[in-house]
């Protein structure tokens, strides 16, 4: 067991790899109850949520999700998120843990379109069912068709008799759902759907996998890729970012970098032979530390070593070879396009 | 579970002795701490061990973690299985995953390290400590 954003959870139940491939090729189940969440409502809604996050919000139709930046004024991330649209007048924030209230805050801080925020993470216990099998296993404990939930679609209804919300998204690079109730379920559905997973394959997982497969589907981690000194543009998720609904938090610096340029950007990268560039290692570029390795491990499914780092725009095309420093010594890694993996369709 | 032949060290090392040469490996304590492990890197034959120095490495998914060697000694020979499957650390840490033979510097050295029933008080005690 480990402390994450004050949550007590376990790095691993039968261990990384076994559970890695489960989600790949079976089926996974995370307990990711310490996510939390943020709800806006009222007739502002819609326009707070514009003003603080960088994706276009007016685009989405009910039920509908997508993922954002909560901007800082500096065009940096207060934090990642997924925004649900659950009506006209009522969003749902999915965000990070560690940084559930300062989100909040900051999001009370812009707040002048008398919209109702809360901070409503205890109101919420979350499971994710991550891989090829999720689908049918999570089936056998609902009525919703959930072939009619399509890709960051949500919907609600009953699952093993439990009020839900069911959304189709994820943070493994798997089809999957991830599934919203209020916490005195959490056994129970914890439970059922151990039960019905369990026949074919589906195995509990911990954070250890969520971030080896978070990692090799090439997706960010706040306080590793992204942070309050990132902005989208270097991240590489310029397709979140629409300036076309500007103004919003930073809109003016995010728009100034992208006619100025960038400095540095975020690449992915393989080991070339089998030492394992790691976290806050350095990245060397004719001796020299040019960035550092913000995410970096065994990639299970690809058997391979891999990683991501900011590098100055020079420096980071695909194919280019770039140097990690490893204990002193330097190996080679090929920088490679991302993701690394992608789910076959 | 540990064998009662073996001695081991605070960093979680077990030596085996058998006359003038000793093999070197990681407890079952260590491979549970570590998890799945995915490679390991060794010393190079003829390598002149101090006692408590880092001989090599071994990365899991989650970590690389350094390993020491428990006693002075001259390496003779490295275990070429864990070059392809490096993964028998978890799953035979206290036989064929053993890591190192020594020549030893001193073959009474190692009697000062614990003994199995020592060294299960010991994690004991780290257990405890974890979970504290």
């Amino acid at each position: 067991m480990v402390n994450f954003g004050g949550w007590d959870m376990p790095l691993e139940y039968s261990g990384i790899l076994a559970e890695h491939e489960a989600v790949r090729t079976r089926a996974g189940l995370f307990d990711v109850s310490h996510m939390g969440e943020i709800e806006i409502r009222g007739p502002g809604a819609l326009g707070l949520v514009q003003l603080v996050s960088c994706n276009n919000a007016a685009k989405l139709a009910l039920g509908q999700a997508h993922y954002s930046g909560l901007m800082t004024s500096r065009g940096t991330f207060v934090d990642d998120l997924l925004v649900h649209k659950i009506s006209d007048t009522h969003y749902m924030l999915c965000v990070n843990a560690a940084n559930q209230d300062q989100d909040h805050q900051h999001i009370v801080e812009h707040n002048k379109f008398d919209a109702q925020v809360e901070n409503a993470g205890p109101r919420y216990c979350q499971l994710a069912i991550q891989g090829p099998r999720a689908k049918d296993i999570l089936q056998r404990l609902t009525p919703v068709a959930l072939d009619s939930i399509h890709y960051y679609h949500f919907s609600f209804g009953k699952a093993s008799g439990v009020d839900c919300l069911i959304a189709r998204t994820g943070y493994t690079g798997e089809d999957g759902f991830e599934i919203y109730f209020a916490p005195e379920h959490s056994a129970k559905l914890w439970g059922d759907l151990m039960q019905a997973g369990g026949p074919a394959g589906m195995l509990p997982c911990g954070l250890g996998a969520r971030n080896t497969l978070r990692l090799e589907a090439g997706m960010c981690l706040y306080g590793h890729e992204i942070d309050d000194t990132t902005t989208p543009w270097e991240a590489g998720l310029g397709w979140i970012c629409k300036m076309e609904k500007a103004p919003f938090l930073g809109s003016d610096v995010l728009a100034q970098q992208k006619r100025d340029g960038l400095t540095r950007k975020l690449v992915g990268f393989e080991m070339l032979d089998k030492r394992i560039g790691r976290d806050g290692y350095p990245v060397l570029i004719g001796g020299q530390e040019a960035g550092r390795v913000t995410s970096g491990g065994p990639a299970p499914f690809l058997k391979k070593n891999i990683g991501m780092a900011y590098l100055p725009p020079e420096f980071s095309t695909v194919g280019m070879d770039i140097v990690v420093g490893i204990r002193g010594q330097g190996e080679t890694a090929r920088i490679v396009a991302l993701p690394f993996y992608k789910r076959p369709q | 579970m540990y064998p009662k032949d073996y001695r081991y060290t605070k960093e979680h090392e077990w030596i085996k002795v058998d006359g003038a040469n000793g093999t070197i490996g990681v407890t079952d304590y260590a491979q549970h701490e570590l998890g799945d492990v995915v490679f390991v890197e060794m010393p190079k034959l003829g390598a002149q061990l101090k006692a408590r120095q880092s001989f090599g490495t071994i990365e899991s998914v989650k970590a690389v973690s350094e390993i020491f060697s428990p006693v002075a000694g001259e390496v003779i020979e490295t275990n070429p299985a864990l070059a392809d499957a490096p993964e028998l650390i978890n799953k035979d840490p206290h036989g064929g995953a053993w890591l190192i033979k020594v020549r030893l510097a001193d073959p009474k050295e190692a009697s000062a390290l614990m003994d199995a029933a020592a060294y299960e008080a010991y994690i004991a005690g780290q257990a405890k400590e974890h979970s504290a």
